[in-house]
């Protein structure tokens, strides 16, 4: 049995339609088959709340009396730099970068309290952030220093829109060495101290259309607590990992780009985030509907964590040095049990990624849908899958010739 | 006389020497073991309370200074910022004393104030600064 998404909207908008979250299917399937499930259900809700780097909002804060071109000068905001390589007005921060006098990792390993991400989690709060600017003087934009307080609510626009997020699959990372590391992935102690991972394994919405089936360009979704769409394919997409025959990735694999209003997302969705000895990162919360438009959908969304399946991957050597080398194979439900063993080795576990929150962020979205306020989109195109030809390869570094 | 909680940290070289047994056999001191979490080959800590008359805690000190050993009054306090807490759980592995837990059903994380010996590893990891320090 087949239902389009146009049948299931039709559903939504009469208080009609079945939808459960990614974690209830799972019994469903398991009590009553695939055939009915596929049937019953109309809707799984995904969810996910981790740090995701290539994060960012772009803003147009309005035209100063004088006109400043801030394009092409410097900005900050609450000290941060953003970027100013747009037209007069337009700046974009980066949720990684961090004020000029932070003392980065001088002081070994680096604390990391303040950056992009911070100022995007105030903005969202509705706090007034200092804003500082120079810039070169035209004839038409004569102003060369700008200081004052910006409020996301009068500015024109706040866009969130995040190069590179909800990574399907990710490595678990642990420390071969003899000293202690600071990594994206945590503190990592030494001799195999502790195993950090980070996904809502069950949860995440691309580890439940492994296939990109429904989840392409274009598609509605939760994003920091409002609602943002799918702008397209993640930076470093990378389709083309092996895949166990649940479909499901054994590795990193696909990633998405959102955007979003940033105006009408909620604080507490949005967590400025600090990885001590690394940097400054943004957790965003994002939730994906899922349409069960046939039972080889509803089959994908039943997936648990015992049968995803993820890379060990050693974050002293094999991980900086580009080393494609796994210590070994574990699943999600031997992750979140507290320990897995590596070499040998018990070594107790930890997620970046919250659990809880997922479940929070995929019941909110299933409430909005059963209430009718959030419609699911059609992709207008697709991601690109395996066979595709579309990878994600590495840096070919070139001497350069003067 | 002098009596005073302290937090000992051990560096994994002198986990396995009879600390407690010298301080109590050479310094006269008295010691009772609030807190403890030692493992072979690993990092060790121990909130301590320590009494005996001011000289003798005094040379009792000076000599696990000597060993190597970090000492702090036991004045500060972890408490977790419940606003700022999401639940991930990357605290749990780094914590000694097995304060952190997750919930096997929910994944919510427990912080257990009674097993804390103040480490303060989990200041350093949380990436939500959720874990603070309370002095007292
Ligand atoms: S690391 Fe921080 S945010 Fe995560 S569970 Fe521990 S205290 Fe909470
Ligand atoms: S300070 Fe943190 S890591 Fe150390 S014992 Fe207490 S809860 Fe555990």
């Amino acid at each position: 049995m087949k239902k389009t998404i146009q049948e299931i909207n039709e559903k939504i908008r009469k208080g009609k339609a079945v939808v459960v979250n990614a974690r209830e299917i799972i019994d469903i399937v398991e009590q009553n088959g695939i055939e009915k499930a596929a049937r019953d259900v109309d809707v799984v809700t995904t969810g996910t709340f981790g740090p995701m780097c290539s994060s960012g909002a772009y803003f147009n804060i309005g035209h100063s009396k004088p006109k400043i071109k801030i394009g092409g000068g410097k900005a900050y905001l609450d000290d941060v730099p953003v970027y100013t390589g747009f037209a007069a007005v337009d700046i974009y921060l980066g949720a990684t970068a961090m004020p000029d006098d932070d003392p980065r990792n001088k002081v070994y390993p680096g604390e990391f309290a303040h950056g992009g991400a911070h100022v995007i989690e105030d903005l969202v709060k509705g706090k007034d952030i200092k804003f500082e600017a120079t810039a070169y003087g035209t004839d038409c934009y004569p102003r060369k220093k700008l200081e004052t307080h910006i409020n996301i609510n009068d500015l024109n626009e706040a866009v969130l829109f995040n190069p590179r997020n909800a990574y399907q699959n990710y490595n678990v990372a642990v420390n071969l060495s003899d000293k202690t590391i600071y990594t994206y992935m945590g503190i990592l102690k030494p001799n195999l101290g502790n195993a950090n991972f980070c996904s809502a394994g069950q949860l995440s919405p691309l580890l439940n259309d492994p296939y990109y089936k429904t989840i392409g360009i274009g598609t509605k979704i939760l994003l920091g607590g409002g609602v943002g769409y799918v702008a397209w394919q993640g930076t470093q997409h990378n389709p083309d990992v092996p895949r166990k025959d649940n479909g499901v990735p054994q590795a990193p694999a696909g990633t998405l780009a959102v955007i979003g209003d940033l105006k009408q997302m909620k604080p507490g969705w949005l967590v400025g985030t600090t990885m001590c000895g690394y940097g400054v990162t943004l957790t965003v919360g994002i939730g994906v509907p899922i349409p069960i438009i046939d039972e080889e959908i509803c089959k994908y969304t039943a997936v648990k964590d015992e049968d995803i399946w993820t890379q060990i991957v050693d974050y002293s050597e094999a991980y900086p040095q580009g080393k494609k080398e796994s210590l070994g194979e574990v699943n999600y439900a031997q992750l979140t049990s507290g320990a897995i063993t590596v070499q040998g080795k018990e070594v107790p576990t930890g997620n970046l990624s919250s659990y809880s929150k997922a479940i929070e962020i995929a019941n909110t979205l299933k409430d909005w849908i059963i209430k009718g306020e959030f419609l699911l989109s059609e992709s207008v195109a697709e991601l690109p899958g395996p066979g595709s030809g579309y990878t994600f390869k590495p840096l070919k570094e070139r001497e350069l010739v003067s | 006389m002098t009596s005073q909680k302290i937090v000992l940290h051990f560096p994994r070289k002198i986990v396995n020497q009879p600390v407690i047994w010298t301080l109590i056999k050479e310094y006269d001191l008295e010691c009772s073991i609030l807190k403890a979490n030692i493992t072979p080959s690993e990092e060790g800590l121990m909130v301590l309370e320590l009494k005996g008359n001011n000289d003798n805690y005094k040379l009792g000190i000076d000599f696990l200074t000597e060993l190597g050993l970090k000492i702090q009054p036991l004045s500060q306090d972890i408490i977790r910022n419940k606003e700022r807490c999401i639940d991930c759980g990357v605290c749990i592995p780094v914590c000694p004393a097995g304060a952190l837990e997750a919930d096997p059903e929910t994944r919510k994380v427990s912080f257990n104030d009674s097993k804390c010996v103040v480490c303060e590893f989990c200041v350093q990891v949380c990436p939500f600064k959720a874990m603070e320090v309370r002095f007292e």
